[in-house]
């Protein structure tokens, strides 16, 4: 578990690497993807298919599963499958690969990601093409499976696939942030756990949680160990409490609007509740499941997809079962601060498709990818965690009805806090929002985490974090993620008349072609006259 | 081309301790360690009673070291009192040659807690003048206690560990696992569980510190259930005990 945060933390400066060099590549750019009248099926092809599991040995074996079925359908079409733990890692392998075009045929990745893909000339296939072609689009005439239409996919999660004027992914699964929390805790600590969790109520709970006995436990749960609050992933904490207060972060034209004073003023409640002890991370402090179901952590703050992990019941667990305390978990939404305006993210992951030189293994690529849409995959795999699947005819299916009203029937596939989770997304998908994306939104992301692990940080140890402290922490993020080298929409617009010496060398090239035109005319009338 | 740009942000694994299949004698360094601490280096005993979070200031000797990357190194090192994990150090990459198995360094950063284990994090060093490779201490007896606390992040030793019997991704009976439920694949970490006077261990090959190309991770995956062997590595805590073994030999 270990290399995990060691990855992630890897994976974040490779990004950053690979962002900044993406620019650089030399690939010379394919021709514009073309829909084929006809898939070619007397030619083998090879498809190559990068995917990522949770460390899920069921998920693998989904993925495994989807090749076998789609190979039967279609045996001139070979899936060969790359596992990856990490998106980061995709990522990477993925920036490494445009510039010798050996990127793979479909890849499971985020959209921010496909945004630093696209700079490499027509290295994604466009999907809308594809969607509507009668044969081979989304239900087509011609695909030997029970695809989902367009209008059957979430048009919420089709959305997030949508930007620079295209389609340029399908959603593949969905998840959101959630709250577990020890709801025996919240309640011996004297208060009544709400519907809806604000901030004010989560850090009023975790600094009277903060209180010892004379002993010197910690009074609610009689353990020297107590992080009231964990959160796994401080960037979603800094952009979905931006999106709550209507701050900025970013747009969609790439311009950087998180260092605000708002910001600054998150970042001074969350130092206050660093500083008491009351709140922590990932980075700092360890996975916030463990210290949850322990009993010592009240509100852990993770993706739905990381519900299996969550509460005494959890099917999967890292630490010793006699560290186990019993507790009812109860599943809420992140933290908000108008429970009459609620804002959650929607995260999870996207299926794009390569563009390659020959139109007819994009199309075979296709065709798999669209596989991944069936009600078979889509259900099985989204039952692995708090997944939701992304088409509202695999939602709808009898038996994913079937899966969600077994809940809490046993420990292990109807897992109650599991399906709470899927159920909170499902419940709030008018309520979920993605953030712009562009060649840079990675590094943005990145920067906001950080500027929390940075605040709780300093506070832990004691060092001054007042305005010049701020001042200094957005130059540091902005140097280190180098978002001043992010270019926007807008500022490429704004990049004024050329210099001297271009339009020198361009009104020169104009001339020679003038000049190199009237010279081969001259000739042709010479050879005309002879 | 994939080669290159590794090695461009040189994320390419460089190992210690892990092609030898063990460490080297300790009369291979020039001497015993230093007793003495240098003005402002706090002994082993102060930096585990220093607070968390706190600033500490340690000397010690490299034993090993996981992959260079981003200009940070996380590095097994040990005094002659105990051992310290130092997590995530910052090094560039002309430096990270110089911290070879045995090099004394000073290191000023943190003290944190991650799951159990006690380091040195956001740390600086020094080289410092001075060599020592620190035996491989025998907890063997201390498995299954509260003592084997103790020697957490030493270099330590197991004697005639009997192989046992984990589950795949199949759910299989197999000697060891790519992660520890068997969904990884070549290059992740391997996990395999071992026992000792009835009790069973689960021992971790941490895939940044010997890589699938290290005799240590070549080793593991020749192991068959019943096989009994002395193992070395360093005592990492996850949760637990967790150790990142470094050398695998049938047993003596």
């Amino acid at each position: 578990m270990r290399t995990l945060r060691r990855f992630l933390l890897c994976a974040a400066a490779l990004l950053l690497c690979t962002g900044m060099l993406s620019g650089c590549h030399g690939s010379q750019g394919m021709a514009d993807f073309a829909v084929p009248e006809q898939l070619d099926e007397n030619r083998k092809f090879e498809i190559t298919f990068w995917a990522k599991n949770d460390t899920n040995k069921t998920q693998t074996k989904i993925y495994e599963k989807a090749i076998t079925d789609f190979e039967q359908l279609y045996p001139n079409i070979h899936i060969t499958i790359r596992l990856y733990t990490d998106y980061g890692k995709i990522y990477n392998d993925v920036i490494t690969n445009i510039a010798t075009n050996t990127t793979p045929n479909v890849c499971i990745t985020y959209p921010d990601h496909i945004a630093t893909y696209l700079t490499g000339a027509n290295t994604v296939v466009p999907l809308e093409g594809l969607f509507a072609d009668e044969k081979y689009g989304l239900g087509g005439t011609e695909v030997k499976f029970d695809a989902p239409k367009t209008e059957e996919i979430a048009p919420q999660f089709l959305k997030e696939c949508a930007f620079a004027e295209h389609y340029y992914a399908i959603p593949y699964m969905r998840s959101t942030e959630a709250c577990y929390v020890n709801q025996t805790y919240v309640e011996k600590l004297g208060f009544t756990m709400p519907e809806v969790i604000t901030w004010d109520f989560m850090f009023e709970v975790a600094e009277a949680a903060m209180a010892k006995d004379a002993e010197g436990n910690f009074a609610v749960n009689g353990q020297k160990v107590m992080i009231p609050i964990i959160y796994k992933s401080t960037d979603n904490m800094m952009i979905q409490m931006l999106k709550q207060k209507g701050a900025g972060y970013s747009d969609s034209d790439g311009n950087i609007l998180i260092f605000n004073d708002t910001t600054k003023e998150l970042l001074y409640q969350i130092a206050e509740h660093g500083k008491t002890g009351a709140f922590s991370t990932f980075k700092i402090s360890s996975y916030p499941a463990n210290f949850l179901n322990a009993g010592q952590c009240i509100f852990a703050i993770d993706s739905t997809a990381g519900a299996t992990w969550m509460g005494s019941d959890a099917p999967l667990s890292d630490i010793a079962e006699d560290k186990i305390v019993k507790f009812d978990t109860a599943v809420r939404p992140v933290p908000q601060f108008d429970p009459s305006d609620m804002k959650m993210i929607s995260q999870g992951p996207s299926i794009c498709v390569f563009n390659k030189r020959d139109p007819q293994e994009v199309l075979a690529s296709w065709l798999f990818a669209q596989y991944l849409l069936t009600n078979e995959v889509q259900i099985a795999y989204s039952e692995t965690e708090g997944y939701v699947p992304v088409t509202t005819k695999a939602q709808m299916t009898p038996e994913y009805q079937e899966y969600l009203a077994m809940k809490g029937s046993d420990n292990t596939d109807h897992y109650q806090v599991k399906i709470e989770a899927s159920e909170l997304l499902l419940n709030h998908l008018d309520e979920t929002f993605v953030t712009p994306v562009f060649n840079g939104s990675t590094s943005l992301r990145d920067a906001a985490g950080q500027m929390i692990e940075n605040v709780t940080k300093s506070v832990r140890r004691k060092e001054t974090v007042d305005d010049a402290y701020m001042e200094d922490l957005f130059g540091s993020v902005t140097s280190l993620y180098h978002l001043d080298q992010i270019r926007s929409a807008s500022s490429a617009n704004e990049l004024g008349e050329l210099p001297a010496a271009s339009k020198t060398l361009l009104i020169t090239l104009v001339v020679l072609w003038v000049l190199m035109g009237s010279y081969y005319f001259l000739q042709y009338r010479r050879s005309k006259k002879v | 081309m994939k080669k290159t740009f590794y090695s461009a942000l040189a994320f390419t694994l460089l190992l210690a301790g892990c092609s030898g299949g063990g460490s080297k004698p300790a009369s291979s360094a020039a001497a015993g360690p230093d007793t003495e601490k240098g003005s402002g280096v706090m002994t082993y005993e102060q930096y585990m009673a220093a607070d968390v979070d706190s600033e500490v200031v340690i000397e010690a000797y490299v034993q090993a070291k996981q992959s260079w990357w981003d200009n940070t190194v996380t590095v097994y090192a040990q005094d002659n009192d105990g051992g310290y994990f130092i997590y995530g150090m910052k090094c560039s990459e002309e430096d990270n040659g110089k911290l070879t198995e045995g090099q004394k360094i000073k290191v000023k950063g943190y003290k944190s807690i991650w799951s159990g284990e006690v380091e040195v994090v956001d740390g600086e060093f020094e080289l410092e003048e001075g060599k020592w490779v620190a035996p491989a201490k025998d907890v063997t007896a201390a498995l299954g206690t509260d003592a084997l606390v103790d020697s957490q992040n030493l270099k330590v030793a197991f004697k005639g560990m009997k192989v046992e019997p984990s589950k795949d991704a199949d759910g299989n009976e197999v000697a060891w696992t790519y992660k520890w439920d068997g969904s990884g694949s070549e290059g992740d970490d391997l996990y395999f569980n071992v026992s000792v006077n009835g009790n069973t261990y689960s021992f971790t090959v941490e895939s940044y510190l010997c890589d699938a190309n290290s005799d240590t991770y070549k080793a593991v995956k020749e192991l068959k259930v019943g096989d009994v062997v002395d193992l070395e590595g360093f005592l990492y805590w996850y949760e637990g005990p967790n150790p990142h073994i470094t050398s695998v030999k049938a047993a003596q």
